[in-house]
């Protein structure tokens, strides 16, 4: 393993990181809902749709970028064009969520912040499948 | 209030991830290549959220009512089983395959990125394809 010191961003990611949590924080301690995207946005087919704060917490997500934008650059996002391959990721995103009940947010943040050893579980697993997917992508069949 | 509350949250959690920079894949890949050239910036997002959301989760475990007196919905299952663990896996191996997981997405899909966009709806129909799944399965 060699690590990229130099696209290492140690002070944005902290500061990131603390944002996120900030907004974790607000909506469990405010009004007592986990603030999940996968859950959040899911639930709406599973019939939540009809719980207003979900769709309040998506337009701020979807806002966010814009408001970011009045004060800064946005970052680049460098993303694959394979219209197939994002497809088949954004399918694959969508069911496991639902199916493993969180994503990087439900589980990853807010379930490692209540201690639960589940969200722990499903966290080493999405992580250990992302780093074998990426290795399988990148270094076995030299990229998409 | 609680809409507001809501709208606040929804907001600062995309500031977040986009002064983190996990809206972009490249980086979200270049965490996820421990083979290659690694960039542990992303680990950094995780602890920096968690030292903060951690006190407020810790109050929040100990309280039936959240501060403006609704119901504190925390998650009461703790079984650690196939579904969770499968489940979890199918999310990361799509994770690792682009590099967007669900509010990375939908933050680059409103601020216009094509790829974001058909990425997300595409989770989308995932989410509508395992509610139907499930529908059906619990009949």
């Amino acid at each position: 393993m060699t690590i990229d010191w130099a696209a290492f961003t140690p002070y944005s990611a902290l500061t990131g990181g603390a944002l996120i949590g900030m907004a974790a924080a607000m909506l469990i301690v405010g009004i007592g809902r986990v603030a999940g995207i996968s859950g959040v946005v899911g639930g709406l087919f599973s019939g939540s749709h009809h719980e207003s704060w979900r769709w309040y917490f998506i337009a701020g997500l979807m806002l966010s970028s814009w408001i970011y934008r009045l004060f800064a650059h946005l970052p680049v996002v460098e993303v694959s064009e394979n219209l197939v391959v994002l497809i088949i990721g954004g399918l694959l995103v969508g069911v496991g969520t639902r199916w493993g009940s969180g994503c990087t947010s439900g589980h990853g943040v807010c379930g490692l912040s209540a201690l639960s050893v589940r969200s722990l579980m499903a966290t080493l697993s999405f992580m250990a499948a992302g780093f074998f997917t990426v290795y399988i992508v990148k270094h076995l069949l030299g990229g998409v | 209030m609680n809409n507001l509350i809501a709208l606040f949250s929804g907001l600062i959690f995309g500031v977040g991830l986009i002064v983190g920079q996990m809206m972009n894949p490249a980086k979200v890949i270049a965490f996820l290549d421990v083979a290659g050239a690694w960039n542990p910036s992303l680990a950094l997002v995780m602890a920096g959220a968690i030292a903060v959301a951690l006190p407020a989760f810790y109050w929040a475990k100990k309280q039936t009512h959240s501060l403006n007196g609704m119901t504190m919905q925390l998650p009461t299952t703790t079984a650690i089983d196939k579904r969770l663990i499968i489940g979890s896996i199918t999310f990361g191996a799509g994770w690792g395959l682009v590099g967007f997981c669900p509010a990375p997405a939908i933050v680059s899909a409103a601020a216009g990125y094509w790829q974001a966009i058909v990425f997300t709806v595409a989770m989308l129909a995932g989410f509508c394809l395992f509610a139907w799944f499930e529908k059906n399965q619990s009949r």
